[in-house]
């Protein structure tokens, strides 16, 4: 559900407003050192901002080496993280405090 | 508890090879192990400090308080580094012959020990602040607390060793060219810090120019890799550099070469027959 609305108000979103402004929309929440939702789809060759919400108590870190990304959000927080413009394809990110359980990708398409 | 061990390991060795190079680049002048005594000292206070305000700065900038709080620590560290390095050409010389006369410490050196100070302060501070929140992380969970607590702070002492053994690595370069070694480690330091610092004004959305990736080395050298993470500390190397990290790395370079070159030959030119 959450994905097809974030979907939609992107198609929106790309219609109505200049890239700058785009993509506010697209947040991922952790809980108990997991990603949600986990698996993120963004369109392709544009500039992408994600709101990481930290929802757990324990600081975190938003890491992925193929968005060149590396960003701590601490507990009961968020932060912005601005990636692309992405080639088509998959690129993974991952929690480097809590590896074995915090993992996503994010989709460029 | 082995996890918590590497994850500060890697953030302890990124600092410590910084901190090794400066005590190899400041053997000879006096009360340095002071200096960079209070520069670990600052910077273990700083990170404790950032780490505090962590979500403060987070949230800064419309949410990239972090990025731009990085770029501009990286910033005062370059300019820093290129500071000492004139500093160096100029002195450097005086110095090294000096010691060799006298084979004990000169006196002389105090001005750019602050500099480097800072530079030391500057790198504990921003690693050491990402292991602070990381220990308090696992503070804060509660569970299996002592084993990678203990992970934790074995990461610290094996970064602690790492440092020992850059430094002593360096001291094994013979007098007469520890200077220009470390003149040009300095300023491979300075330009990898340079680019590093544009990488995050790019994703504070600062500075979006050039960035096309100019190379993609990942296949050879993993920057995630503890070689990778070394080499991404000491020279700046990048797996994927953009056009403006390349420009900023050349550019750093170049400026610090001419820098240097331009102490060497301006004003001080007291008892030119004595020179050479």
């Amino acid at each position: 559900m959450g994905t097809i609305f974030v979907l939609l108000s992107l198609a929106t979103a790309a219609v109505l407003v200049p890239a700058e402004l785009r993509a506010q929309d697209i947040t991922i929440t952790i809980k108990n050192h997991r990603f949600t939702p986990s698996e993120v789809k963004v369109p392709a060759n544009e500039r992408i901002q994600l709101t990481v919400v930290n929802d757990d108590p324990t600081p975190e870190e938003f890491e992925s080496r193929e968005m060149k990304v590396e960003k701590v959000i601490p507990g009961k927080s968020k932060g912005v993280v601005r990636i692309g413009p992405l080639a088509p394809g998959r690129y993974p990110f991952f929690g480097e405090f809590n590896e074995a359980t915090a993992k996503g990708v994010v989709i460029a398409e | 508890m082995l996890g918590a061990l590497i994850i500060v390991f890697r953030e302890v060795i990124e600092a410590g090879l910084i901190v090794g190079i400066v005590l190899a680049a400041t053997r000879g002048v006096a009360h340095r192990g002071l200096w960079v005594t209070i520069g670990v000292a600052g910077g273990v206070v700083g990170a404790s400090i950032v780490a505090m305000f962590a979500g403060v700065i987070s949230d800064a900038f419309q949410g990239s308080g972090q990025e731009l709080f990085n770029a501009s620590v990286l910033g005062v560290a370059v300019i820093m580094l290129m500071w000492h390095n004139a500093w160096m050409a100029r002195h450097g010389r005086e110095i090294a012959d000096e010691m060799r006369r006298v084979g004990a410490a000169v006196s002389e050196g105090a001005k750019p020990l602050t500099a480097l100070a800072v530079v030391v302060g500057l790198a504990v501070l921003r690693e050491g602040s990402e292991v602070v929140l990381f220990l308090y992380g696992i503070l804060a969970s509660g569970t299996t607390v002592s084993a990678a607590l203990i992970g934790g702070v074995l990461g610290i002492v094996a970064g602690a060793a790492f440092t020992a053994l850059t430094y002593l690595g360096l001291l094994a370069i013979p007098n007469r060219h520890i200077f220009s070694v470390t003149s040009w480690l300095i300023a491979l330091l300075a330009a990898g810090m340079a680019a590093q610092s544009v990488h995050f004004l790019n994703n504070a959305g600062v500075v979006v120019a050039l960035d096309k990736t100019v190379w993609d080395t990942s296949w050879l050298l993993s920057e995630n890799s503890i070689l990778g993470r070394m080499l991404h500390a000491l020279i700046g190397y990048t797996e994927q550099p953009t056009q403006m990290q390349l420009l900023v790395y050349i550019l750093t370079l170049v400026a610090m070469y001419l820098l240097m070159r331009f102490a060497r030959y301006s004003p001080a030119k007291r008892l030119p027959a004595a020179a050479e």
